[in-house]
């Protein structure tokens, strides 16, 4: 075929001669070459597209073989116009990697790529950014700059991916324009599509890793794209979190951190210890800070969970990393078994791999230790491997497994490779310091291999025993003795002299031998290694002081030869050690103590792994494979010591869609001082979330709630008292208010659904107004209410870690919590500013929404209530008299395990088509439950169970509330699933009422009657009913409906009905939900007659869902 | 990140070069020379070698260097993944990854360079992109190229690129439309003198060839798949399913690809197929030994063993080999020193012996290690570990299309000790 045609051609050239591509510069090569070229110009200048293709082809082999082709410089460039794609690309090819070369010829190609840039075709403007960016000229900076900033805001992501890829390239070529390049970088990062989170990370990494501070608005949003963003671009992202995480977030492990010197059972309580200080915040613990996650720490680590599994090497690595440099150490393990599975990959994979499994098995050892058997080495292992294996083997050793370990050593002692046998029998040496138990096998094993034939494995031996026997030297007097007699045998200078050194030092235990010794190394001693020879002086000096009699002359011999040794190191040697052992007159103070000098006590070498402590570099990193920092590495930061302030990585909502519209906005929130500790994590979005619930309820959020604490359920009675009394004047309040509302909301809207008003009001609010506005949506207005639906993604995180919260709270919700407090009063603070109206406790944002008794907070009076109780409902409610609770589990079925469930009416933040189920777990046998989760959901088509997190410990008599999200699909179905212990499965079933499969919908009344309208004939279901003897007042009835379905009341509306303070003689009640899966409007009226006779209508898409809640509704108020 | 790329072959001749930056000079390439020169061995050759400007990180396939320069700090399994992806699509391309078609094709190789980094960081990886953008060479392309003068490169601009599935082009279309899944096993096993398991374990992928027009939406069940301990999967399958339901669904890539790999590590759920029955000794004095090995059947679940090949790394004393096989042929190279004994399939009433006599160096020392079995064999129509696909199922197209599921299993790194 062509290509491979041209190839030939070329080696043909360089076969006939020969010197062409090494040497350029020759005169010779010149002439030839440029007749050959003349050929290549020709075809170049030809018309026939074919031809050029032709001659582009050799020019690229040419490139290919490193062969100079830049005489062709001014014939190619012509063709960078070209019409015919294939020629276009390799004239694009030939550019880049010459324009740096012939800087003025490349510049007649840039209009070229001016003209590209402006393409309607998304690749031909990449691909012009792209060439345009690679040509490394400095004179086009400027139109470089612009283009990349032009292609920055580009329609297409694909574009938007090669201007981040563009920006280290400007950078690279001229650092002036870094600041420019950050604006843009900013920019890039606030993308929200996948394609360019990766690229744009990666030009952050090169051009300003130090600007953290652009990471915080991004920090949610890139944990939520990381496992959709290509491969390449995960591991960037990964390795720059951790780093991120590393400066915001506080140590988990800090805890054990402290009490790491108390080892293994310090781990383990601990362990509990965190575990209780997740659960109670608030308990008291001695002595320590309780440690609470950073719900965005939490959010990161699990995020990058399911990026184990992946089938690219480097992205397990970087998230072997990330745990290992910030989970919690009971976590950290699950990422062994990906390694493990890494060693199976390239032997260069391998490598890697072992190098950082060696450093993370020193710290976590246990983490490694079911794998042991993975380590174990094969002989057809390159030697590099092997030795790294051994290496992990030895740090996994420990006392349970050590006979194993020395088993497999002993085979491989035996093998062919020589440097591996060597790594072995110093990895024998270790595990034998290690572990005191094997010491002595170790030794007589070693011994054994004294008798070796290979002189380097005997050579070794001895090394390594020489370490081994100043741990006791006094037992072991026989091998010493044995290695003085194979010293005459031993050519390895090392051995020798560590056999020296052995009888020096423990001359006294060989007093026979030792002058012998002395006496044979003087004989050899100018042939001798200066290893060897510094050694035998030492040996002679302490020979000298135990034992003058026999040793002086041989000593003073010994010294004399050194005296006129060629090394000055051992003449010095020599001079000092004379002065030191010899008494003359002149001799100092110092000699009285030579023998202490001499023989004072050695402490034994520690014999450590070289990867010890190589943990500060970060794990994965090139710098920690070479254990030297390279060029650009980003130092691992330590953690701080108190977090910083979490809330800058909030984001409102819209600013997914819309940043820059908000900008005024967000720097407003940031100056706040938000909540100052774990509470705020949740940010004011989540917050808001959780609290809509409490205020959504509420008869009005606009004057009421300060005083209806979601949490409180024994207020409730008493407040429904004064709620009678107060009716009146309340119903002049909610007038007054609905007209304002009215009149707001389009503004409300947007200005302050980031600040009070959760999904669920924002919900109902853009419902209303979209009804207002006959159902024509503009798209900000949906864009700032979406976040339910639509922007699931990026809320989903958000409202995760509120979960977490949830969590952690839950024994805390009976009394108020403190930040809540405070947080309200800001909340009120904050909201009378928003609404500048005159009525005082006023913080109603919300529309006029009928109260929902049930749900939560509970209207009380209107005026003067305290500021200081919550609105900001702690997401688990309290169970109250009021919710009904079901049985889960009985605490005999569940052997001590009791479990319960309620429907908690909260939004379920992670997923808004999910009911929220919440489960309280109470432990009442005497030990601890652990493990709690679920397992094997059987559920029917469609439908979906976010399961809740792993309770890890629960334990005697405590109980703890968790939340989970069912999608039951608008069907009363049960969810079936399994409830698992530690020890035991419990099969568990969760059917709901028809009334909780929705949730309330605000509707004013000329809407609700609109959507009835919609909703007649089959959809509509009527039955007339008697109503109970109780039912006598409007706010029992209201009562018993929100009760039985969520619902929420819809007001009686605009006019005359309520501007008379006297309700009107038939009152009609009208209720609005929708279901939580489908969203199907639900209408329910009541309307009452006398003689307590009523006429309920339910008007639903659903019929069944219309059949069943007329019947529970029914027998809810006739009773 | 990747600066330039060297591609070394075993002589030593550098044949192709590639920068993404401002130009290298191949002096560079001088440490690596030097690193090659002292590991002897081509797989010694250590993977990172720093040099006093650049860090060089290289891998070796297919008898070829990669080397690959760096300047800063980048994750060294990051360079080493992606030039394996690049030896993976010089594969795909051409069949296989070799100097000759490299050389051969090298304009497609440079296409294909440049599309797959920009400024040394990755762009393009995936297989069915980079063949939008450049197609492959095939024997009736090449031809009618050379007759009409056309090349490789496409007309139309790709679009796979910019779709939310980026690893599968969209318009695919096939007369028949197939899907076949191979699940292939390897054993890893070290045994012991005495033939005992010291350690083994089963590494699984399943491999698959999928030919379906449209966006065809499949679910892959197991009978069995809490035998899986730990998997991969390729980027296509939604990890969420497999984590709830334990079943794998994904949108696969058209045409060849690698669905997921996994890895059983209970060592009572593996089977080992056959025993080795050895005995080789060479005696202190006369400069020769002796080699006895036979090997049959264990636990092979009925099937017959295939392929069954014998490889020994002899010590370097060894001069040659003067044996008698009863089944199948054996040689003996004196330069590598490798026995090979080609058995072929496993006989189980006679069982297959291999005897005689080694000759060594005269008066070199005896070998003190007995130089370990790596065996070789390959057994159809089973899953070693027992893993049966349960159903195929296909959403999201009309058609009906075939599908076949096909099981091996084979020796990995399995290796007795002697």
């Amino acid at each position: 075929m062509s290509a491979s045609s041209a190839f030939i051609d070329e080696k043909g050239g360089s076969a006939s001669e020969p010197e062409y591509g090494h040497d350029p510069a020759s005169g010779g090569i010149f002439s030839s070459d440029y007749k050959r070229h003349d050929d290549l110009k020709e075809m170049l200048d030809s018309n026939k597209d074919s031809l050029k293709l032709e001659a582009m082809k050799r020019i690229v082999a040419m490139i290919a073989r490193g062969k100079n082709a830049s005489d062709l410089f001014p014939a190619v460039v012509k063709n960078v116009a070209c019409k015919n794609i294939e020629v276009k690309k390799l004239v694009y090819v030939y550019l880049v990697r010459y324009a740096e070369e012939q800087q003025d010829l490349a510049l007649l190609s840039i209009s070229t790529f001016q003209r590209g840039l402006k393409d309607p075709n998304q690749l031909i403007r990449a691909s012009a950014l792209r060439v345009l960016s690679s040509i490394r000229v400095t004179i086009i900076v400027p139109i470089m700059m612009l283009a990349i900033k032009e292609a920055a805001s580009d329609m297409s992501p694909y574009v938007r991916k090669t201007a981040a890829h563009a920006i280290p390239k400007l950078h690279s070529l001229d650092p002036d324009q870094k600041d420019q390049l950050i604006e843009v970088i900013e920019k890039l990062l606030a993308d929200k599509t996948t394609l360019v989170a990766g690229s744009v990370v990666m030009a952050f990494e090169e051009v300003c890793p130090d600007r953290i501070d652009l990471i915080h608005k991004n920090y949610r949003k890139l944990c939520n794209l990381l496992i959709d963003v290509e491969e390449w671009g995960q591991v960037v992202i990964i390795n720059m979190l951790t780093r991120y995480a590393r400066t915001q977030f506080l140590n988990p492990n800090i805890n054990e951190s402290l009490l790491e010197e108390n080892s293994e059972k310090a781990f383990y309580a601990s362990d509990d210890e965190e575990e209780e200080d997740k659960k109670d915040e608030v308990a008291p613990l001695a002595k320590r800070k309780p440690y609470v996650m950073d719900p965005d720490h939490r959010l990161l680590l699990r995020n990058t969970k399911p990026l184990l599994q992946s089938r690219n090497a480097a992205v397990v690595m970087a998230v072997a990393q990330l745990y290992f440099h910030l989970a919690p150490k009971a976590e950290v393990g699950i990422i062994a078994k990906a390694l493990v599975r890494l060693m199976r990959s390239h032997s260069e994979v391998q490598y890697v791999v072992l190098q950082n499994v060696a450093t993370m098995s020193i710290k976590r050892r246990g983490m490694f230790e079911p794998y042991l058997k993975s380590f174990y080495i094969r002989s057809t292992d390159p030697t590099q491997i092997k030795i790294l294996k051994l290496e992990v083997l030895t740090n996994l050793a420990n006392e349970t497994n050590i006979s194993t370990i020395l088993r497999e050593f002993q085979t491989y002692i035996k093998s062919m490779d020589k440097d591996f046998v060597a790594a072995s029998i110093q990895a024998i040496g270790r595990c034998a310091t290690n572990i005191g138990e094997v010491r002595d096998t170790c030794l007589n094993g070693l011994v054994q291999l004294l008798s070796n034939r290979d002189e380097l494995v005997v050579a070794e031996s001895v090394v390594v025993i020489k370490k081994l026997l100043q741990m006791q030297p006094e037992q072991h007097s026989d091998i010493i003795k044995h290695m003085a007699k194979l010293i005459d045998n031993i050519q390895v200078p090392m051995a020798r002299a560590s056999i020296l050194w052995l009888i020096g030092e423990y001359c006294e235990h060989v007093p026979k031998i030792a002058p012998d010794v002395l006496r044979n190394m003087a004989k050899t001693f100018t042939n001798e290694e200066d290893i060897v020879k510094l050694q035998i002086i030492n040996l002679a000096a302490k020979l000298y002081l135990t034992n003058s009699k026999q040793t002086k002359l041989l000593t003073q011999y010994v010294l004399n030869l050194a005296k006129y040794d060629q090394n000055y190191d051992i003449r010095d040697r020599a001079r000092f050690i004379r002065q030191l052992i010899v008494p003359t007159d002149k001799s100092g103070a110092l000699s009285k103590y030579a023998k202490k000098l001499f023989l004072a006590l050695k402490p034994a070498p520690v014999l450590e792994s070289t990867f010890k402590d190589r943990d500060h570099f970060q794990l994965g990193s090139l710098s920690h494979l070479l254990n030297a920092k390279a060029g650009g590495y980003q130092e691992l930061p330590d953690w701080p010591e108190s977090a910083p302030d979490p809330s800058v990585r909030n984001v409102e909502i819209p600013d997914w869609s819309k940043c820059t519209s908000r900008k005024d906005r967000k720097e407003k929130k940031a100056e706040k001082p938000f909540y100052s500790d774990s509470d705020g994590e949740s940010g004011p979005t989540e917050s808001a979330d959780s609290e809509s619930d409490s205020g959504s309820g509420s008869e009005s959020a606009s004057a009421s709630d300060e005083s209806g604490s979601g949490s409180e359920s024994g207020e409730e009675t008493e407040s429904e008292e004064e709620e009678e009394d107060e009716e009146e004047e309340k119903k002049k309040k909610r007038k007054k208010h609905l007209d304002k509302t009215k009149a707001k909301k389009p503004v409300e809207e947007s200005t302050e659904s980031e600040q009070s008003s959760g999904s669920e009001e924002r919900k109902r609010g853009r419902k209303a107004v979209k009804n207002q506005k006959s159902a024509s949506e503009s798209e900000s207005e949906s864009e700032s209410s979406e976040s339910g639906d639509e922007s699931e993604d990026e809320s989903e995180e958000e409202s995760e870690s509120d979960t977490d919260i949830r969590k952690k709270k839950t024994p805390v919700s009976k009394q108020p919590p403190k930040q809540s407090k405070k947080e309200s009063k800001k909340e009120t603070q904050e909201m009378s500013l928003l609404d500048l109206d005159d009525f005082e406790p006023a913080p109603a944002s919300a529309p006029v929404t009928p109260v929902n008794f049930m749900s939560s907070s509970l209207v009380s009076d209107l005026e003067g209530l305290s500021l200081t109780d919550t609105i900001l409902a702690p997401t688990t409610i309290t169970p109250s008299g009021s919710i009904k609770m079901y049985e889960l589990l009985h605490r005999i079925t569940g052997e001590g395990l009791a479990v319960e469930y309620c429907f908690s009416r909260q939004p379920f933040s992670p997923d808004p088509n999910m009911v929220a189920v919440q489960i309280q777990f109470t432990n009442n046998t005497n030990s601890e439950t652990k493990n709690l989760h679920i397992e094997e959901p059987r559920l029917q088509c469609g439908m979906r169970i976010r399961e809740f997190a792993e309770i890890d410990v629960l334990s005697a008599g405590e109980s703890v509330t968790v939340v989970m999200g069912i999608d039951f699909c608008d069907s009363t179905q049960a969810a079936n699933f399994q409830l698992c212990t530690h020890t035991r499965k419990f099969f568990a079933s969760i059917q709901p009422p028809v009334g909780e499969l929705m949730t309330p919908v605000f509707l004013t009344e000329n809407d609700f009657k609109k959507e009835q309208g919609k909703l007649m004939g089959m959809n509509e279901i009527s039955e007339k009913l008697t109503l109970g003897e109780k039912c006598v007042n409007e706010h029992v009835i209201v009562e018993r409906v929100t009760a039985t379905a969520n619902l929420s009341r819809v007001p009686c509306g605009s006019d005359k009905e309520c501007s008379t303070p006297p309700p009107p003689p038939a009152p009609v009640y009208r209720f609005a939900g929708k279901t939580v899966s489908s969203g199907c409007l639900v209408l329910v009226t009541v309307s009452t007659k006398e003689g307590g006779r009523a006429q309920l209508t339910v008007n639903c898409e659903k019929m069944l869902i219309g059949t069943m809640l007329v019947k529970d509704i029914m027998q809810a108020l006739s009773q | 990140m990747i600066h330039s790329l060297f591609l070394i072959n075993t002589a030593g001749d550098l044949f192709l070069e590639k920068h993404w930056k401002s130009v290298i000079s191949r002096s560079v390439c001088d440490y690596f020379f030097e690193a090659r020169e002292k590991a002897v061995e081509p797989d010694n050759v250590p993977p990172v070698i720093p040099t006093p400007h650049h860090y060089l990180i290289t891998i070796y396939r297919e008898k070829i260097f990669f080397v690959s320069v760096i300047q800063t700090e980048v994750p060294p399994l990051f360079v080493i993944e992606f030039l394996h992806r690049v030896a993976e699509t010089f594969q795909d391309y051409f069949g296989e990854c070799s100097e000759t078609t490299i050389k051969d094709n090298v304009v497609i190789v440079y296409e294909l360079l440049e599309e797959m980094l920009d400024n040394g960081f990755p762009l393009a990886t995936e297989s069915n992109i980079l063949k939008e953008l450049i197609r492959p060479p095939t024997i009736l392309r090449s031809m009618v190229n050379t007759i009409t003068g056309s090349s490789n490169v496409g007309e139309t601009l790709p679009t796979g690129q910019l779709s939310s599935i980026p690893w599968r082009r969209a318009g695919v279309k096939y007369t028949n439309n197939e899907a076949y899944f191979d699940v292939v096993e390897e054993i890893d096993a070290i045994l012991d003198k005495s033939g005992t398991t010291v350690f083994a374990e089963i590494q699984g992928v399943i491999d698959a060839c999928v030919k379906l027009s449209g966006m065809p939406d499949l679910t892959l069940s197991f009978m069995n798949p809490r035998l899986l301990d730990d998997v991969s999967f390729h980027p296509c399958v939604r990890y969420k399913r497999w984590e709830s339901e334990r079943v794998i669904s994904f949108i696969p890539p058209d045409g060849n690809f690698q669905l997921m790999s996994y890895h059983i590590s209970a060592q009572n759920l593996v089977a080992i197929p056959i025993y080795v029955k050895q005995n080789i000794s060479f005696f202190e004095t006369g400069s020769s030994g002796r080699l006895d090995i036979t090997v049959g059947p264990k636990q092979t679940m009925g099937k017959t063993v295939e392929c069954l090949v014998v490889t020994i790394h002899m010590p370097k004393v060894v001069l040659s080999a003067n044996l008698n096989a009863t089944q199948g042929t054996y040689n003996y190279d004196p330069v590598t020193k490798i026995l090979l004994w080609d058995i072929g399939k496993l006989n189980p009433q006679k069982l297959p012996n291999l005897k005689g006599s080694l000759s060594l160096q005269s008066g070199a020392p005896k070998p003190e290690e007995n130089p370990s079995l790596n065996i070789d064999l390959k057994i159809q129509q089973l899953a070693i570990s027992g893993l049966k696909v349960n159903r195929l199922d296909m959403y999201g197209e009309k058609y009906k299309p075939f599908k076949g599921v096909k099981y091996v299993t084979k020796a990995g790194k399995f290796q007795v000790r002697t």
